[in-house]
């Protein structure tokens, strides 16, 4: 039998102490052992992308970690995007552009584009055609998410640029 | 879909990491890098590792330098390392080419490409890449060093020269000189899928003629390997078409391809002379 | 969207479910949790066919934290799993058990059920299960002779007869005849969401909860009170956040009535969430058919008759969808065309696969397939244009309504309005149709394997009878629209909160849509069959329209004016033309119409309606999809490099939800025509288990859709004219692809199979070198 591990996971900047054995992934430590449901699963190995969230600024297949290895790391999660009442650009997005259907999909959808954009908030439509291919979505055939997703950029640059 | 148990080991150092894997190997223990091939394979219990070795603290195992005529590549080196050249001259430019094929963004992220080598898919763009250019992988466990060059390495579909007790340290690639002309063709279903063929292919150009020409195959077999006699078609030959089909030609008719209920071996082997010839035509362009 | 104007019908308003989901706070069933719960994970069979030898429980127990493991054994009082519609004798035999009991049929099938702490303990415990199997022959093929499959039966379940006139003297006589034989593969909605189902016994109250079905909450409920001999009253079944249906999602499976069952004898709540590979094995396929079809043409390419054999790949058991899709196969094969003389028959065979069901549009991206590949084949013999056949088959517009002798769902088939031929030289007008064949084949003359192709067909959607819905306005104002419906991420609650709206006179975000409960109202159809937007809401703006009634006229003596000349804008009634004069809202009228109020008079009290619809007839949508396809020669690889919709919805509530449903369900038609298909190896294993080998459509594959929306003719059948949208985008898909395909590669009947993979697409072009 496996000891469990005890460990601090630091979601949205606020601490979790949890208790858990080895193999429990990070998706499963994120939704059950710390609440935050917004993260979803739909495939457990990394295909779907629907339980991406950023590790240190960089999107994350949480299925494809284990709670232990996550600890001293900043983890995002959708449940942190808005600021109170005041969507994130791209939450804002998604809704203006019809962007969701099920909506299953959409937080892991919404942590890699809040990644990418973090990142490369310049990035091109066909590098952004790339980043966006790594996600499935069953409901929408992705062109509204694909314009969704050009919205907040050209939105997040505009409004960067002008302070 | 979830692992069976295991026990977990974070270690600091290379020492205490073969150290580790001396111990727990015999029991099966294995490394755990980035995860992006082990972790999937475990949620579907296909492995069951009694041990897992998580080699991500070892920061000595994060380097990526040159070391004179050669790129080395650290275990925990990440594919999205590679997206800007590392290196300038060909093979920093072939590598983020490349990088671009494998599976996608956030998987890049976490994956390593030591890791990839070790696992040894078919379709693995790195070990083709290790194949092609005829990489070094170093081995290391509580015993010792050792270097083992690709044309060993690769033995099988997931079957390394690795022993169980041996972790993969890094992998040298050769700095390629300036005037080395490279292509990368992929085929697969989907973007990000795992290639039902691709090759790798590089050439220089001496005297308005083809010279060291390097073809690699792989998706195709079992393992990537360079086929000779796609590269013997080229050797002399001025760069054009009609070299280039020759050089596909031979490739086709060389290899012993996978077969499986979805796509036969006949598919694979008219596939092999399509990439290589794309390929070379793209190191032509 | 100005509150004053109240307009809500048209408009591309942004969705009232959003706002959570985009937060990550909807409520999914693995979001879901009670305290003490237990987890459910199922045994599943290895073996696609055999008889049960053993089932070793003992190790699985043994196992700290598992409280139960259970085998057909441990069930005996719980029957097979029944038929959504009520009891169908002929077919009762065929029916899936809820745990195997002497026999597995297929790779997948639930064998034990374990009951644990913690779902990967769970997982271990499923995995210490020792089943031995004695294996019997296995049956892959619907094409072959059946197989026994118990007490005295064998695996065709039924034949299924539809058709009219004499076809067999028209084929004698027919100047010329085509046959053809197609098939379309194995596939399924796969959402990305898998199953998933909570079972809480209150012993309190006496009261069963199953949380996380969905689409037809009602049905469910009634099955499970048949099945398990509790009344309807004591099972409240609650509809969770869902993602994604496409007809899968809802049905009752065996794992819902195993933490049904396992909640009331264990006495604590029980979960079941399904992997994915569990789901890609378990959850209903759909899709496989093979047909034999001949066409017996003029000259002029009328189709004076078609004669139909086909072969519907059951799987191992007859779900509760009973006979549903093979039978609708043989009523919706003609489509938009006369076709004078019809025969089909199927052979509803069972086979030793996971079991099949529904997906969007079933029976109809199958027969358009094959009746548009007749188009093609018709064409080519005769050298005309495809669309010429279509033209002159097509029903036309004066012929409405045109009834046929044939049966969908339980109804003869009426198409009540529309012109197809007309929405035919609309798209081709939006293609600019002679300009792109032109270039397409200036580009093949130029070596590029590029060709487009068409595909004409009917919908069907609002299947009735009836629907109903119960309106309550509250004291502040704010009403409550209380439906049966169901929600699985079509945007239901924004398109009735829209209907209510308008009616009423509110702004749409002051109306609560409330779904998927069976306690807050007795009836429900939940939502399939694209039957939501027409029924549903045509009951809705029914009820509206009392509710708005009623208002009036209590609004009448408190204002001191008759009810006409009176309005309700933006929650306030007012007289028309004062929109600043005197008012009363309508919270304060709801609190006139409280019992204890002294101006109720001799009124129900309560400002709260019923609203009901009844239709005799579905109504008959139709569209056209065209593609434009570029092949690869050497890899066998397909692009689809542009894609148009034309569809006539009647009436679009909300035109950017409908796109939203027509371009979501083009990427699965594409999923189904190129990349998506459960194989199985020749031990019946399925071998599509993983997301790498079942391949749906990313953003990369998924070309962005021109959606030519149409009202031109409104439904006569329902007071708002609509026509309901949710899998238009998918029906033509296969079709389409595969005329643009045998066009690019200069085949003509090429493509006979879906989907078209590389491989198999190379074949066909090494068999032509």
């Amino acid at each position: 039998m496996t000891e469990k591990c005890e460990l601090t996971l630091t979601i949205n900047g606020r601490r979790h102490d949890i208790r858990i054995d080895p193999r429990r992934t990070l998706v499963d430590a994120i939704r059950d052992d710390c609440g935050q449901t917004g993260t979803h699963i739909g495939c457990e190995h990394g295909v779907c992308g629907a339980c991406t969230i950023l590790l240190d600024g960089e999107p994350v297949r949480s299925c494809l970690m284990f709670a232990v290895q996550a600890e001293g790391r900043a983890i995002r999660t959708v449940e942190g995007l808005a600021k109170g009442d005041v969507l994130h650009p791209l939450q804002q997005a998604f809704i203006d552009n019809h962007g969701l259907q099920c909506g299953f999909c959409t937080p892991g959808f919404l942590m890699l584009a809040t990644g990418v954009l973090e990142r490369e908030p310049d990035i091109s439509d066909e590098d952004l055609l790339d980043v966006l291919s790594s996600n499935l979505c069953r409901c929408t055939g992705y062109a509204n998410i694909i314009k969704a997703v050009h919205a907040a950029r050209d939105q997040m640059k505009a409004s960067s640029g002008a302070r | 879909m979830k692992p069976a148990p295991f026990r977990y080991h974070a270690p600091k150092t290379i020492e205490e990491a073969v150290a580790t894997l001396a111990a727990v190997a015999p029991e099966d223990g294995r490394v755990l890098a980035g995860g992006q091939s082990l972790v999937p394979i475990m949620a579907f219990r296909l492995a069951r590792p009694a041990h897992l070795v998580d080699i991500n603290g070892v920061t000595a195992l994060a380097r990526l330098a040159v070391d004179g005529d050669k790129l080395s590549i650290g275990a925990c080196v990440r594919h999205a390392a590679f997206h800007k050249p590392v290196v300038d001259g060909p093979l920093g430019a072939l590598l983020s080419k490349v990088v671009r094929h494998i599976a996608h963004y956030p998987i890049r992220t976490r994956g390593t490409f030591c890791g990839s080598v070790a696992h040894a898919d078919p379709a693995s763009e790195w070990c083709l890449v290790a194949a092609a250019l005829g990489a070094e992988m170093v081995a290391r466990s509580a015993k010792g060093t050792r270097t083992i060059p690709a044309t060993d390495f690769f033995r099988g579909i997931m079957t390394t020269a690795l022993r169980e007790d041996e972790l993969l340290t890094e992998v040298r690639l050769p700095i390629l000189p300036a005037d080395t002309r490279c292509g990368f063709y992929e085929f697969n279903r989907r973007a990000g899928d795992f290639a039902l063929g691709m090759a790798l292919v590089t050439y220089r150009v001496a005297k308005g003629v083809i010279s060291e020409p390097r073809v690699a195959l792989g998706g195709i077999e079992a393992q990537p390997r360079r086929i000779a006699e796609a590269e013997q078609a080229l050797v002399g030959r001025a760069p054009n078409r009609e070299a280039f089909v020759a050089a596909a030609t031979a490739a086709s008719a060389a290899v012993d391809p996978l077969e499986d209920a979805v796509t036969s071996a006949e598919y694979r082997r008219d596939l092999a002379g399509t990439v290589t010839r794309r390929a070379l035509e793209q190191a032509a362009a | 969207m100005t509150a004053a104007n109240n307009k809500w019908i048209g408009q591309s308003v942004e969705r009232l479910e959003d706002p959570p989901l985009v937060r990550g706070r909807g409520r999914f069933a693995g979001d879901i949790s009670f305290p003490h719960q237990l987890c459910l994970r199922v045994v599943r069979s290895n073996h696609a066919h055999g008889r049960i030898v053993s089932i070793d429980t003992t190790a699985a127990r043994a196992l700290p934290g598992i409280v139960a493991v259970w085998t057909a054994a441990d069930i005996p009082e719980v029957p097979p799993i029944d038929f959504r519609e009520g009891r169908i004798p002929a077919l009762e035999p065929y029916r899936q058990p809820v745990l195997a009991i002497d026999k597995v049929r297929y790779v997948g099938e639930p064998v034990a059920a374990v009951f644990a702490e913690d779902p990967y303990v769970a997982e271990d415990a499923a995995d210490l299960v020792t089943v031995e199997i004695e294996e019997l022959p296995i049956l892959l093929s619907a094409a072959d002779p059946p197989g026994e499959f118990a007490g005295g039966r064998n695996t065709e379940v039924s034949i299924i007869r539809q058709g009219h006139g004499d076809v067999d003297a028209v084929f004698r006589s027919a100047p010329m005849v085509v046959e053809l034989e197609l098939a379309i593969g194995r596939h399924s909605g796969v959402p990305l969401e898998a199953r998933g189902a909570i079972g809480r016994y209150d012993a309190s109250r006496d009261l069963l909860e199953l949380h996380g079905a969905a689409k037809v909450p009602h049905r469910v409920r009634e099955l499970l009170s048949r099945m398990l001999g509790i009344t309807p009253s004591s099972i409240h079944v609650h509809e969770a956040h869902v993602g994604g249906g496409f007809g899968i999602r809802g049905e009752l499976y065996p794992e819902d009535v195993l933490v049904c069952v396992a909640s009331m004898r264990l006495g604590r709540p029980v979960k079941w969430i399904e992997d994915r590979r569990e789901h890609l094995i378990a959850a209903n396929h759909s899709r496989q058919q093979l047909h034999r079809v001949r066409a017996a043409v003029d000259r002029d390419g009328t189709i004076l008759a078609i004669d139909d054999l086909y072969f519907h790949d059951q799987g191992a058991y007859v779900r509760t969808h009973a006979a549903r899709v093979v039978h609708m196969t043989a009523g919706i094969l003609p489509g938009p065309y006369r076709i004078p003389a019809y025969r089909a028959v199927g052979h509803f065979r069972l086979t030793n696969k996971t079991p099949a069901a529904t997906y969007r549009a079933p029976g109809r991206f199958e027969t358009t397939f094959v009746r548009e590949r007749l188009v093609d084949a018709i064409a080519v013999k005769l050298g005309l244009d495809p669309n010429e056949v279509r033209r002159r088959n097509a029903i036309s517009k004066e012929e409405m309504p045109y009834h046929r002798p044939l049966q969908a769902l339980g109804e003869e088939i009426h198409h009540d309005s529309g012109d197809y031929v007309g929405l035919l030289d609309k798209l081709l007008a939006r293609l600019e149709w002679d300009k792109l064949k032109a270039e397409l084949a200036r580009r093949r003359a130029g070596g590029e394997a590029v060709g487009a192709g068409f595909a004409m067909f009917i919908e069907k959607s609002g299947l009735g009878p009836a629907d109903g819905v119960r309106i309550e306005v509250d004291t502040s104002g704010t009403v409550e629209l209380i439906t049966g419906g169901a929600s699985i991420g079509q945007g239901f609650e924004t398109v009735m909160a829209q209907v209510c709206a308008e009616a009423i006179g509110v702004h749409y975000k002051n109306v609560r849509v409330t779904h998927g409960q069976t306690d807050r109202i007795a009836f429900g159809i939940g939502a399939h069959a694209s039957r939501a937007t027409v029924m549903t809401a045509s009951a809705t703006h029914n009820g509206a329209l009392k509710l708005r009634a009623k208002a009036l006229d209590m609004a009448a003596e408190l204002l001191q004016a008759p009810a006409d000349a009176l309005d309700i804008v933006d929650g306030k009634v007012v007289r028309k033309g004062q929109p600043s004069g005197p008012s009363i809202t309508l919270g304060e009228i709801a609190t006139h119409l409280e019992p204890t109020s002294k101006t109720l008079g001799t009124r129900e009290p309560g400002l709260s309606v019923e609203g009901w619809f009844r239709t005799e007839h579905q109504v008959y949508p139709y569209g056209l999809h065209f593609a434009v396809v570029k092949v690869d020669r050497e890899t066998g690889g397909v692009t689809v490099e542009r894609y148009v919709i034309a569809y006539d919805i009647g009436r679009a509530i909300n035109p950017a939800l409908v796109n939203g449903q027509i371009v979501g369900g083009f990427a699965q038609g594409l999923g189904g025509a190129l990349l998506e298909e459960f194989t199985y190896n020749e031990r019946g294993d399925p071998l599509a288990t993983t997301f790498a080998d079942y391949l749906m459509p990313t953003a990369h594959e998924t070309p962005a859709v021109d959606v030519l929306l149409r009202e031109d003719y409104t439904s006569p059948l329902n007071p708002l004219g609509i026509k309901g949208a949710g899998e238009s985008g998918i029906t033509g898909v296969g079709a389409a692809i595969a005329s643009a395909i045998d066009e690019a590669i200069g085949v003509p009947g090429a493509v006979t199979q879906l989907p078209v993979t590389p491989q198999r697409l190379k074949q066909i072009l090494n068999a032509r070198r």
